[in-house]
C-alpha cells in the first residue's frame, strides 16, 4: 500500500506541487518558443513525454553500470538517440508541424527537465518508477505548454487548432487580433500568471517572508 | 467648505470599523481627502513633514497637463476641419475636439481607477492616488482615433502588470503610462501607427461628418521623414503644404493628442519647475542629449531625410517634448540621485534620437527610449552613491 501511494506521487506531483516548469522553472525557452499555436506545443508536449519517459527507462536500466565520471555524456547519448528517432518521426509523418517547430525538437536534447529528471530520479530508481516519473514530468511540461498556447492562438489569432473561433462579424465590428499575444513576451507573462494562480491556490508553495 | 466638512464628519462612522459601511472604508477615505488633508498621521519610525503630500503633487501634475490637453482638443478639430475641407470657426474645432477625446479621457480613468479600487478592498488598503496622473496621461499620448475597448484593455494591463505586482503607486519599475501605449503599440500596431490614425475622418458623436479631400495625407512629420526615399528634410501638413520649425513648436500637426504642441508643453512645465514638483535638470537634460545627438547625425551621420533633419527641429517633432516634461521627470522610476538625473535625462535623449534615425520601423524612439532608461534608473542611482562613497572614503584615510 505504501508503495502504491509513492508510486501515485512520482506519477502525479509533476502535474502540480512538483510542477517542471510552474515549480521548478525548467525548460522555459521551449515553452516560450512553440507556443504561438496550440498544435506545435501539443506535438511538443507529447514529444518531450515520450522522450523523457523512455530516456529514465534506459538510464534506470543501466544505471548501475555507468561510471560516474562519464554520466552525464551517456545520459545525453541516449537522450540524442531518442530526440533523432521522434524528430525523424515527425518529419515523415507530420511534416508540416515538424517545420513548424523547426530546432526546437533537437533542442529537447538541452531540456532541462530531461537532464534534470534522468539525474535526480532515473539514476537511483528502479525502471518502473522512473517510466511514470518521466511520464507525469512529461505531463506537467504539456499541460503549461497547452495553457499557454490556448491563450495565445485565441487572442493572437483568433483561432483554436487552426479553426477560427472569434466570428468574422466581430473583426468587422472593430475587433483585432492583440499582435502582443505572438510574441515571446507575452508567452512570460502568461507564465507567470499561471504561477501566481498557482501559488496562490497552493499554501504550500507559498515562501515564507 | 463648512457644508461638505459637515458631510464627510458625519459619514465618518458608516464608514469606519464596525460601521455598516466599512469593508468601502478605502473608498470614503479616498472621497474625502481629495477634498480635505487627512487628519491621520504616521505611527510610527521617522518621517518628514511637508506641506506637500502625494495626492497635491499628481494635483500639480494634472493642472501642468491642462494646456497640452485643450490644445490638442483643439487641433484635433482643426485638423479634422482641415481635412474634410470645411471652414468653422474656433469653438467648433475645439468642441469637435472635445467630444472626440472625452471618451478616451473617460474611459481610461474608469478602467484605471476601477482596478485601483478593487485592489484597494483585496489588499485592506488606502486607495492610493498614482492614477490620477497617469489616467490623465493615457489619452494624451495615443492617436485620437483610438478604439476605446484597446484603451481599456492596455490600461487593465498597465496598471495590473506594469505597477499592482510591483507593490502598488511608488513601486513600478516603468512608467505605467508608457507601459499602456507600449501595449497598444505592440498588440494592435495598425491603430498606433502608419498614417490613417493621426487625424479623425470620421465624425464624433454624429457631429462633424464629411469625406477627405483629395489632397490629404495624414502621415505625421516623422513618418513622413521616416518613409521618405529622398535625402531631404522637409515634411508638409495633411493638405501636403510644407511647414517648418515653428509649425511643431506651436503643434499645428498630426500627432497623440497631447504632443503636438511644445508650447503647450513649456506653460506646464513651467508650472512643474515653479512648483518644484518635477525636476529641471532631467527635463534640460533629455533636450541637451536630444540636441547632441541630432547634431551628431546632421554630421557624420547617414544620408537620409531624418538623418538631414535639422536638430532643434527633432526637439519639437513627435513626443520629445511630452516625454520629456511629463515622462522623464516621473519621481517613481527616473534617478534620483541629483548627478543621476543628468545622465539619466541625456541617455534618454540620445536614446530617441538614435531610435529615430536608425531604426526605419520605429519613426518615434521616445516612448521606447523613456521605458529603456527607467530599467536603468535605480543602476545610475547606485553608481552615483557609491562613487560619492568612494571619493570620501578617500579623503578620510589617513595618510
Amino acid at each position: 500500500m505504501k508503495m502504491n501511494e509513492e508510486l501515485k506521487n512520482t506519477l502525479l506531483g509533476p502535474l502540480s506541487k512538483n510542477n517542471p516548469i510552474a515549480v521548478q522553472v525548467l525548460g522555459i525557452c521551449s515553452a516560450l518558443a512553440v507556443t504561438v499555436e496550440l498544435k506545435p506545443a501539443l506535438v511538443m508536449g507529447i514529444s518531450v513525454t515520450i522522450i523523457v519517459a523512455l530516456a529514465n527507462v534506459v538510464i534506470s536500466l543501466i544505471r548501475n553500470t555507468i561510471p560516474n565520471s562519464v554520466r552525464i555524456i551517456v545520459q545525453l547519448v541516449v537522450v540524442a538517440a531518442l530526440v533523432t528517432i521522434v524528430s525523424e518521426f515527425l518529419k515523415a509523418f507530420a511534416f508540416d508541424v515538424s517545420v513548424q517547430l523547426s530546432v526546437y525538437i533537437g533542442l529537447i536534447i538541452t531540456n532541462c527537465i530531461l537532464m534534470g529528471r534522468l539525474e535526480a530520479f532515473a539514476m537511483s530508481n528502479k525502471p518502473g518508477a522512473a517510466f511514470l516519473d518521466g511520464l507525469g514530468n512529461g505531463f506537467g511540461y504539456a499541460m503549461i505548454l497547452v495553457f499557454v498556447a490556448f491563450v495565445r492562438e485565441l487572442f493572437g489569432s483568433g483561432s483554436l487548432l487552426g479553426f477560427q473561433l472569434i466570428p468574422q462579424s466581430w473583426y468587422e465590428a472593430g475587433y483585432v487580433n492583440n499582435g502582443l499575444m505572438m510574441m515571446p513576451s507575452m508567452a512570460m507573462i502568461l507564465l507567470a500568471c499561471f504561477i501566481w494562480i498557482h501559488r496562490s491556490l497552493d499554501k504550500d508553495l507559498q515562501e515564507k517572508g | 467648505m463648512k457644508f461638505l466638512k459637515n458631510i464627510v464628519d458625519k459619514l465618518e462612522p458608516t464608514f469606519s470599523e464596525g460601521g455598516k459601511l466599512s469593508k468601502l472604508h478605502s473608498v470614503f477615505d479616498g472621497f474625502s481627502t481629495f477634498l480635505f488633508v487627512p487628519n491621520h498621521t504616521a505611527k510610527s519610525g521617522a518621517h518628514i513633514h511637508d506641506a506637500i503630500d502625494s495626492k497635491r503633487t499628481m494635483i500639480t501634475v494634472v493642472l501642468a497637463l491642462v494646456p497640452a490637453l485643450l490644445f490638442g482638443m483643439w487641433n484635433v478639430g482643426y485638423q479634422h476641419f482641415l481635412a474634410i475641407g470645411q471652414d468653422v470657426n474656433f469653438w467648433e474645432q475645439f468642441a469637435f475636439g472635445l467630444l472626440a477625446v472625452l471618451p478616451t479621457l473617460v474611459v481610461s480613468y474608469v478602467v484605471g481607477l476601477g482596478i485601483e479600487f478593487i485592489i484597494a478592498q483585496i489588499k485592506g488598503h488606502e486607495i492610493q492616488e498614482g492614477f490620477l496622473v497617469t489616467g490623465f496621461l493615457i489619452p494624451l499620448i495615443v492617436p485620437v482615433d483610438t478604439p476605446l475597448w484597446m484603451i481599456a484593455v492596455a490600461t487593465a494591463f498597465a496598471v495590473i502588470f506594469a505597477k499592482e505586482v510591483f507593490g502598488g503607486t511608488g513601486y513600478n519599475i516603468f512608467n505605467v503610462a508608457l507601459i499602456t501605449r507600449a501595449f497598444l503599440f505592440f498588440a494592435y500596431p495598425t491603430a498606433m501607427s502608419g498614417d490613417q490614425v493621426w487625424v479623425r475622418t470620421r465624425d464624433a458623436f454624429w457631429w462633424g461628418a464629411g469625406e477627405p479631400i483629395n489632397a490629404f495625407s495624414g502621415a505625421t512629420p516623422l513618418g513622413q521623414l521616416a518613409t521618405s526615399t529622398e535625402p531631404v528634410a522637409a515634411f508638409h501638413n495633411i493638405m501636403g503644404d510644407p511647414i517648418g520649425f515653428w509649425d511643431g513648436f506651436l503643434g499645428l500637426i498630426p500627432g497623440s493628442v497631447g504632443e503636438t504642441s511644445t508650447l503647450a508643453i513649456l506653460l506646464g512645465a513651467a508650472l512643474l519647475i515653479i512648483t518644484n514638483v518635477a525636476s529641471w535638470k532631467t527635463m534640460l537634460s533629455v533636450f541637451l542629449g536630444g540636441a547632441f545627438m541630432g547634431l551628431v547625425f546632421n554630421t557624420w551621420g547617414p544620408d537620409s531625410a531624418i538623418a538631414n533633419l535639422p536638430w532643434y527641429n527633432h526637439l519639437v517633432l513627435g513626443g520629445f517634448a511630452f516625454g520629456a516634461v511629463f515622462m522623464a521627470t516621473d519621481p517613481v522610476t527616473s534617478a534620483r540621485t541629483e548627478t543621476g538625473k543628468w545622465i539619466y535625462g541625456f541617455l534618454i535623449g540620445v536614446m530617441a534620437i538614435i531610435i529615430r534615425i536608425l531604426n526605419p520601423g520605429y519613426p518615434e524612439g521616445m516612448m521606447l527610449a523613456i521605458l529603456l532608461m527607467n530599467i536603468f534608473g535605480c543602476l545610475i542611482d547606485y553608481f552615483v552613491v557609491q562613487s560619492n562613497i568612494t571619493k570620501r572614503l578617500k579623503r578620510t584615510t589617513i595618510k
